[in-house]
């Protein structure tokens, strides 16, 4: 391929290859069918031989979690899908049918469920060692990008999802947050009444809502695979910050990477089955088992554990426009960070100053959490404020002045060296950092 | 840097104690009973369910529906275990409309193990109109709906008080109840000493009672919590000895590489 | 990573706790898959309904109903005397799928038939077809009066279901 492709012209006679076959490091059928479909080649070259910085900690098989986590929402999804039925009338019962008549339906359905909550916890441990280690920065920028993307499509797909089962959390939380959208001035309500279909949340909002789950859990998956093409593209990051530079710095995929991700993603499973099989409804909340009554609103709307940062934010921000539009901005800030975050040095092990913003942001985090499960009154408000206020400086502030300001620690020159270091003392981490 | 861990292990912590702090009312602390059902190997005490079988069709049937189950799963594996011939005794006992039949009719016939469990009102605005107002809810998985579960049943049940507190006033048909939230309930005491016959001999307390039909109550909202416990913990048994496989695998291909650092 | 381990021991002990991994993952990833294999069979609802009872007291001589029964066609038929002998008269090695009368009902007036081609799954129609039973339209099938296969591309006979007697006048089916 020459570089003025553009300027071909079909005129000029030049040899052309369209029989591409062959080149497959294969022999026999593997290798005929290599030849002729190179995906084997390009298996054996992306996850056997990849090369992967060997000082990875355990922060990075949460990748390979959240690749799990999806895989199991979208096939016991899938066969839950098989029994549910997305009307007003029939949702309800048709839930508690897979829970008690289809053949380890109580299973499927418990397992989604907190598969859902599982992938939110992977998702937001992943947030934060890519925070944690400069994940964001050149070139990875594009990268952070997407993850950005499936977290929004995330907790839209999750919101999503909790409709269906038509409880009294499903219904109320929908009207809640279908409402936001009447925040837009002018046509606010007529998107409402848009996404409604109807002029309450009803019939044809589950209908739809149910379409759009399943729509938005395969564009998941879909730009999954961005995320990781371009993770291929660019390489991992590495607790060092420092780029491998040779096979020093390196392992295979295979066996290394994966033995490790395959032991931490059992002990991720682990916490999984506990959850599931001995507390299945602890990350619920009871009243999804009141079948939807449009005339009573429950006591306390919450959403589920994962949104209470955001809803916190929300609430936080006493109009109502602004309150939605610095929800999605606290969520959309993060996109930002790669140029707001000027420091050349990844990661925070050689920032002193930026890794106590880091913990304190992580903090802050928590407590909005805590506060957004609160009712919003008294002294909840006023720490939501401030929780709100942190977490902007944080992004808006704080990263790019200390990025300018701050004496970072002197950088080991290879990933190497800088395991020596570790070995040495010179750096102190914990194991599984 | 030890931090870290202490956020991760915060993390954990803080997020699986919100769902229990979402009720930020002051409550009197619930009644907390040991339950069968309850812990790793937890399994309903059968002649419980079957008593508190028997507490629900002679009590809380006059108001409350069950409607998500039928009458076969009182045979079912994991549940009050009568026989399939008890149950088919129990089912016909009840009166269900079936049709239309060939004249184009309704038409009532004797209740088969397949049919759902017969509801006291038509629909929800009869039991409304039967009940001052109040809809008795149906009880299939009100054990799952109400925080607090088992325990908060129960206390509900045992925490009816005779007179209110002072400064308390209750309009006519209202009671006052500890536990129920706001303190005030529109249904009567509904268990008192004896106020079943149990024919395995069992003293009928209104503690004996209360806990009988909670059981029961449990069992109808997780049908399956036997099932869940016994392949919950096999699973956690299976993991555990491939977590220990697996890092020892890990550990052996990891010490391939050791010597070249 | 070049293998460098020379002791044979180790390389043993290896193989072994690999090979021991692979199979109990294995023996997991099985038990993972079924319950999303069995969940496609039919719960436990559908199973209950699985047997009907059927009253016969208003079906007269020669006529015929036809009841759903797990969401099938089942022919229930009282036979004429006529229908009866012919049946019973049919030489076994004329027949495809030999089976003789007697073992095809419980009480030779009454026949009870899945309404199913055992061709292709259609429904025969009733008082058709060369054989004074039933006949399928869709590949041309002929059955006679007791629901054997005489023409036709069908290879076995009408299926008999499960039933028996509860009663003089009524049957349980399943």
């Amino acid at each position: 391929m020459s570089s003025n492709d553009s300027n071909f012209n079909q005129n000029e006679i030049k040899p052309v290859h369209t029989n591409k076959v062959g080149g497959s490091p294969f022999k026999g059928v593997v290798g005929w069918i290599d030849n002729r479909l190179p995906i084997i080649r390009m298996f054996k070259y992306e996850y056997l031989d990849f090369q992967v910085p060997k000082n990875l900690s355990y922060l990075w098989s949460l990748g390979g979690i959240l690749m799990i986590c999806l895989i199991f929402l979208i096939v016991t999804g899938l066969v839950l899908g098989m029994h549910y039925k997305p009307s007003s009338s029939e949702a309800f019962v048709s839930v508690e049918k897979i829970m008690r008549d289809v053949n380890y339906g109580w299973l499927l359905r418990y397992a989604h469920m907190n598969f859902a909550s599982f992938f939110f916890i992977a998702v937001y441990i992943h947030i934060f060692r890519g925070l944690y280690y400069g994940s964001y920065k050149e070139p990875r920028q594009l990268m952070w990008l997407i993850g950005i993307t499936i977290f929004f499509l995330m907790m839209a797909t999750a919101f999503l999802g909790y409709t269906l089962p038509w409880g009294q959390m499903s219904y109320w939380g929908a009207t809640v947050i279908t409402n936001l959208f009447s925040a837009v001035p002018l046509v606010g309500k007529a998107i409402v009444t848009w996404l409604w279909g109807d002029y309450s949340v009803g019939d044809s909002t589950l209908n739809r809502f149910y379409v759009l789950h399943w729509l938005l859990a395969f564009g998941i998956l879909g730009i999954v695979i961005f995320h990781v093409i371009a993770l291929h593209i660019v390489g991992s990051n590495n607790p060092s910050g420092v780029e491998p530079i040779d096979t020093r710095d390196t392992v295979s995929f295979a066996p290394f990477t994966t033995s490790k991700d395959l032991f931490a993603m059992l002990i991720f499973l682990l916490a999984f089955v506990l959850i599931t099989m001995y507390a299945p409804n602890y990350l619920g909340h009871p009243d999804n088992y009141i079948p939807a009554d449009p005339l009573i609103t429950p006591a306390h709307i919450v959403p589920e554990w994962y949104f209470l940062p955001f809803y916190a934010i929300l609430r936080s921000i006493p109009d109502k426009l602004l309150g939605v539009i610095a929800m999605v901005s606290s969520i959309a800030v993060l996109g930002l960070l790669p140029w707001l975050d000027l420091s050349k040095v990844r990661s925070a092990v050689f920032r002193p100053i930026w890794k106590q913003f880091v913990f304190l942001f992580v903090l802050d985090f928590f407590i909005l959490m805590y506060v957004g499960g609160m009712p919003a009154e008294g002294i909840y408000v006023l720490i939501s404020r401030v929780g709100t206020i942190y977490w902007f400086l944080f992004f808006l502030v704080i990263a790019p002045l200390v990025s300018l300001t701050e004496k970072t620690l002197p950088m080991p020159n290879s990933i190497h060296e800088y395991e020596n270091w570790k070995k040495q003392g010179k750096i102190k981490t914990l194991k599984i950092f | 840097m030890s931090y870290l861990s202490k956020f991760l292990l915060f993390f954990f912590f803080f997020t699986f104690n919100i769902p229990n702090s979402y009720s930020a009312e002051k409550q009197e602390k619930l009644l907390k009973q040991s339950w069968s059902f309850d812990g790793f190997f937890g399994k309903f005490d059968r002649a419980s369910l079957q008593r508190g079988y028997q507490v629900y069709t002679e009590v809380c049937a006059s108001c409350h529906s069950m409607n998500l189950l039928s009458y076969r799963n009182l045979s079912e594996v994991g549940g009050p275990s009568f026989s399939e011939e008890e149950v088919k005794v129990i089912a016909s006992k009840v009166e269900v409309l079936d049709g239309p039949n060939d004249n184009g009719e309704m038409f009532k016939r004797p209740g088969k193990p397949s049919d759902k469990f017969v509801s006291p009102f038509a629909n929800e605005k009869a039991a409304r109109a039967a009940n001052g107002g109040a809809y008795p809810p149906d009880m299939s998985v009100l054990v799952k709906a109400r925080a607090g579960g088992a325990d908060y049943i129960y206390s509900v049940l045992m925490g009816y008080e005779n007179k209110p507190p002072k400064g308390v006033k209750l309009e006519d048909g209202v009671y006052y109840n500890k536990y129920m939230s706001g303190n005030k309930i529109k249904m009567p005491k509904p268990l008192s000493q004896d106020s079943v016959k149990y024919s395995d001999g069992t003293a009928a307390t209104e503690e004996q009672l209360s806990k009988d039909v909670v059981t029961f109550l449990t069992w109808a909202s997780e049908p399956h919590l036997e099932a869940r416990k016994r392949i919950g913990f096999k699973t956690v048994v299976y993991l555990l000895i491939l977590t220990v496989l697996v890092y020892l695998v890990k550990k052996k291909i990891w010490l391939r590489i050791e010597p070249k650092v | 990573m070049s293998e460098n381990n020379s002791n044979p021991d180790t390389k043993n002990r290896r193989n072994f706790l690999t090979v021991a991994t692979t199979a109990v993952g294995a023996v997991g990833v099985g038990a993972v898959v079924w319950p999303v294999i069995s969940q496609m069979n039919p719960d436990s609802s559908v199973k209950a309904l699985a047997s009907i009872e059927v009253d016969l007291s208003k079906i007269k001589e020669g006529q015929e109903i036809t009841v759903l029964w797990r969401g099938k066609p089942v022919f229930v038929k009282r036979r004429t005397k006529e229908e009866i002998t012919s049946a019973e008269k049919v030489d076994l090695k004329e027949l495809k799928d030999p089976q003789p009368d007697n073992k095809r009902v419980k009480k030779s007036e009454w026949l009870v038939l899945v309404g199913v081609c055992t061709h292709l799954g259609c429904v025969p129609i009733s008082g058709k077809g060369d054989y004074g039973g039933w006949f399928c339209p869709c590949h041309g099938s002929h059955y006679d009066s007791s629901g054997r296969i005489r023409k036709g591309p069908a290879p076995t006979n009408l299926e008999v279901p499960t039933y028996e007697f509860v009663g003089d006048n009524k049957i349980k089916l399943g």
